[in-house]
């Protein structure tokens, strides 16, 4: 009776696994670790949406380039180039026009024709009339389009012909060709869920239908997905650019790196992106162990690593501690201990590879001994203790936070508090969940220092992280990024001259200026450009590392395995 | 019996009908709503685009009525939409609980099935060479971080062998049943053998107690086989305790195994709610938690029956 018993749960347990073995099929695997005509890519995070329009993230943006054309994007040599478009308009070639808007105000005309042979993956060709579908969809304050700037900024859209349409825009600024956050839908397809602008953001088909060919404008289209473990690319048969080399494409998420790292070697994935993979000492040292079989490139760019500072505390109002702060890190230690000097040292925000970049603003060398002379000017002075104290008896004691388990970031900061510890600073380590920082103690500027990054595009304006109109306050519901309270009448004068100033020389004076300014009031601790590491197999070819917002897969089409040698 | 298990459904709808405020009320207290999220991220927001993102998002309603609503909606079936995922609450949660149902199902099944019988074995004789070893490896089990598990797991069949997959479901294109189980292979390897010392421990813990009852000398001295007596007498008593744990354990089973899901890139249930309450996506969060919640008080009910089952001296009013 017993042994029956055992028999049947031990076929009810056999029955079990079959079965759930048997369920259909969600996900899938990776391709094998040799080139063949399947390349299967690791990213750590899955994009949570696929509409272009809302919502911006780093996962989507990488997903979405190599299934969707910008009308225009930063090349990976940093130049304004058009995708869909023909032309860059300009006022040399006569496709932009001054725009006289009365009062004094002056916008810009501009023309754009689309790719004679743009067409979606369902052969449906890409027209104006999808261009006036997007710009319609875009301000409706009710679509829930997160960044409706651009779309403000455009007074009005006309269609020349089938391909071609004209733009007017409120301002004549220096960017005004680059229409590159500009997303043009299928309106044959998006139409319908448009119909009631208030469900648009949950009826679009990027989300409800991922898979309609007819989304898609790039060179892939996406033929599977699986939220939160992969998404499936294949080609796209009416691509009317370069034909892409691998059949199909497998973009698998794996968030922890280790678990990357393992995948990668087991030849689960073939590559890791550096937009959204290793951190650079984890990649670093994947290179020491397996540096044979890889090819790492390292790509330094636009993403500022920094410490801001929250110039509303009485210590950290006085430019002589901010200054005696940054004297006591040796960044060019961190960056060639943590990073092999991968990371370059910074000086400003404005990285070296960008054309505005100046070397000729103040540096700050390590140098202790000066930057305790700068602590004593100040009135923070060292009596018996190991931490200097205000005449008054107030500790030197700040609070430095970062995104909780970053372990780089966690890293540096142990660092930090120990170099400024020997100058006599007491620095209390307070970090927080990435939601708590970015969310509540940034936005509230409930902080006094704030070690994170910002990643831009080249030439990229600093109006909402250096204007005094734009620090976050309940009257602007929190909105701009200015954290620090960097308030500056000239550095507001500099910015808006730099907008709207088109020479290229006047303008590259303007910004040696504003860095110069940067660097001599030091709103933020400048720290280093932070490198990507892209993880490749030795037989794939084609991939270059943008170092800016735009990613590499803008460029997919490129990529092949190399013959056999 | 049926009003005892009637009695005990309304109280369930009634802790879930609390669970759900307080789940709603700590989400929506916690620091950052999704609108700041984008603000911070986004540099073109203007302080028009944070108005009108939270009106659009509701957010800009006081936490009670938004509550209020969203059980309105509820109770009529409609759970709302993810904001994370532009889609119903439930349609994102669906594939996700399967994929977990069959992750959490299998291990839990070859967890009780491996830690049962070795509880047993080991309580026959407690301090043998044999209880040693089992209770050597249950330690090790219950000791052994998850995450280190899974890496070990997979640098050794995965990159060293090359025998299994190192993550996902199954291979696109393919989604056989041998497949499929190759895939699960790991994982499920992962949470049975972090879980099957704690449970084995406790067999074997009641199973020593139970054996030293004074029915079981009777039952012996009445003649009754070695094995009659450890399966027949002693197990169904020791089963009682068992039972508890193994109820309680239904919670986690459906709510997920993060550190798993994370490790062998498995999209389960664990790493939605995560990432649900840390995006500040309250219906998703809400409906996950409150299956989790629902799947334990179910669990906790059918332990009540299951301990009548085993034992006839327990009834219900």
């Amino acid at each position: 009776m017993l042994a029956l018993s055992m028999r049947r749960v031990a076929a009810y347990l056999l029955g079990f696994l079959v079965l759930t073995a048997a369920a259909p099929a969600t996900a899938g695997s990776a391709s094998p670790g040799r080139p063949g005509d399947t390349l299967a890519i690791g990213i750590s995070q899955f994009p949570a949406t696929l509409n272009p329009l809302v919502d911006a993230m780093l996962a989507k943006s990488y997903v979405l380039a190599m299934v969707r054309r910008p009308l225009t994007t930063y090349d990976p040599e940093w130049h304004l180039v058009c995708m869909l478009c023909v032309e860059l308009p300009s006022f040399e070639n006569g496709l932009a026009e001054p725009l006289d808007l009365g009062g004094g105000k002056k916008g810009v005309r501009l023309t754009y024709t689309l790719q004679p042979d743009a067409r979606w993956g369902d052969g449906v060709p890409v027209t104006t009339e999808d261009v006036l579908f997007s710009y319609e969809v875009g301000k409706n304050p009710k679509t829930g389009v997160a960044d409706a700037e651009l779309y403000r900024r455009i007074l009005r859209i006309e269609a020349k012909d089938a391909k071609t349409f004209t733009l007017d825009v409120d301002r004549l600024t220096f960017d005004y060709a680059g229409l590159n956050d500009f997303e043009i839908l299928p309106a044959h397809i998006e139409r319908a869920a448009f119909a009631d602008p208030a469900q648009y953001r949950i009826a679009s088909r990027y989300d409800t239908d991922p898979t309609n060919p007819g989304l898609y404008d790039g060179p892939y289209r996406i033929t599977e997905s699986a939220p939160g473990s992969h998404i499936v690319f294949e080609r796209n048969p009416f691509w009317w650019g370069k034909a892409p080399y691998f059949r199909r494409i497998v973009v698998w998420t794996v968030e922890n790196t280790a678990a990357l790292e393992a995948n990668l070697l087991a030849h689960g994935i073939d590559m890791v992106a550096g937009e959204l993979g290793f951190p650079l000492d984890e990649a670093l040292a994947f290179e020491q162990r397996h540096g044979q079989e890889f090819r790492v490139i390292y790509k330094p760019g636009l993403t500022y690593e920094h410490i801001d500072l929250n110039l509303d505390d009485p210590i950290l109002a006085d430019l002589r501690v901010r200054q005696a702060l940054l004297l006591a890190i040796d960044r060019k230690a961190i960056s060639e201990e943590l990073f092999a000097g991968r990371d370059p040292v910074a000086e400003s925000f404005v990285p070296p590879l960008d054309w505005i970049y100046t070397d000729k603003v103040p540096h700050y060398p390590y140098d202790p001994a000066q930057a305790r002379t700068l602590l004593e000017a100040a009135g923070w002075h060292l009596a018996g203790g190991a931490i200097r104290r205000n005449d008054a008896g107030a500790r030197l004691s700040l609070a430095l936070a970062t995104t909780t388990g970053d372990r780089t970031r966690e890293l540096v900061e142990e660092v930090l508090q120990s170099e400024w510890r020997q100058i006599g600073v007491d620095v209390r380590l307070h970090n927080q969940p990435a939601r708590v920082l970015f969310g509540d103690a940034l936005t509230k500027r409930n902080f006094a220092m704030a070690m994170f990054a910002w990643i831009s595009a080249p030439e990229n304006v600093p109006r909402s992280t250096l204007r005094s109109d734009e620090i976050p306050s309940a009257a602007n519901s929190r909105t701009g990024q200015n954290y620090a309270g960097f308030r500056n009448a000239g550095a507001d004068r500099l910015i808006d001259a730099i907008e709207v100033e088109l020479d290229r020389g006047r303008r590259a004076a303007l910004w040696h200026a504003l860095q110069r300014l940067y660097a001599e009031e030091l709103p933020a601790l400048p720290l280093y450009f932070r490198a990507s590491a892209f993880v490749l197999p030795p037989w794939l070819e084609g991939v270059t590392p943008t170092g800016h917002q735009y990613p590499s897969t803008l460029w997919v089409e490129r990529w092949r395995a190399a013959p056999p040698s | 019996m049926t009003r005892f298990i009637l009695r005990r459904l309304v109280q369930a709808a009634l802790v879930l009908a609390i669970m759900s405020f307080i789940i709603y009320a700590l989400i929506g207290l916690m620091p950052g709503d999704p609108i700041d999220l984008m603000i911070a991220s986004d540099p073109h927001l203007s302080a028009a685009d944070a108005v009108r993102l939270k009106a659009l998002y509701g957010l800009d309603r006081p936490l009670f009525e938004r509550y209020l609503a969203w059980a309105q909606a509820a109770l009529a079936g409609d759970f709302g939409y993810s904001r994370l995922y532009a889609k119903a609450a439930l349609t994102v949660l669906a594939p996700r609980l399967g994929n977990t149902a069959i992750l959490m199902g299998a291990s839990f099944a070859l967890t009780l099935a491996i830690a049962l019988p070795l509880g047993i074995a080991a309580a026959r004789r407690p301090g043998s060479a044999f209880d040693a070893m089992v209770n050597l490896l249950g330690f090790a089990g219950i000791s052994v971080p998850s995450f280190w598990l899974a890496l070990m797991l997979i640098l050794v069949f995965a990159v060293a062998l090359g025998l299994l997959p190192a993550g996902g479901i199954a291979t696109i294109g393919d989604g056989g049943i041998l497949d499929r189980l190759t895939h699960l292979a790991l994982p499920v390897a992962t949470l049975t053998l972090a879980s099957v010392g704690g449970h084995m421990r406790y067999m074997r813990g009641a199973m020593i107690e139970t054996l030293q009852q004074d029915y079981i000398r009777t039952a012996r001295a009445k003649g009754a086989g070695e094995l009659g007596v450890l399966l027949h007498h002693a197990l169904r008593n020791a089963l009682i305790p068992v039972i508890t744990v193994v109820a309680l354990s239904f919670g986690s089973l459906f709510s997920g195994a993060l550190v798993t899901e994370t490790m062998f890139a498995y999209p389960g249930m664990g790493k939605l709610i995560y990432d649900s309450v840390l995006g500040n996506d309250f219906n998703l969060a809400l409906a996950g938690l409150l299956l989790a919640t629902l799947t334990t008080l179910l669990a906790n009910l059918a332990a009540d029956i299951a301990y009548a089952a085993a034992d006839p001296r327990i009834t219900y009013g």
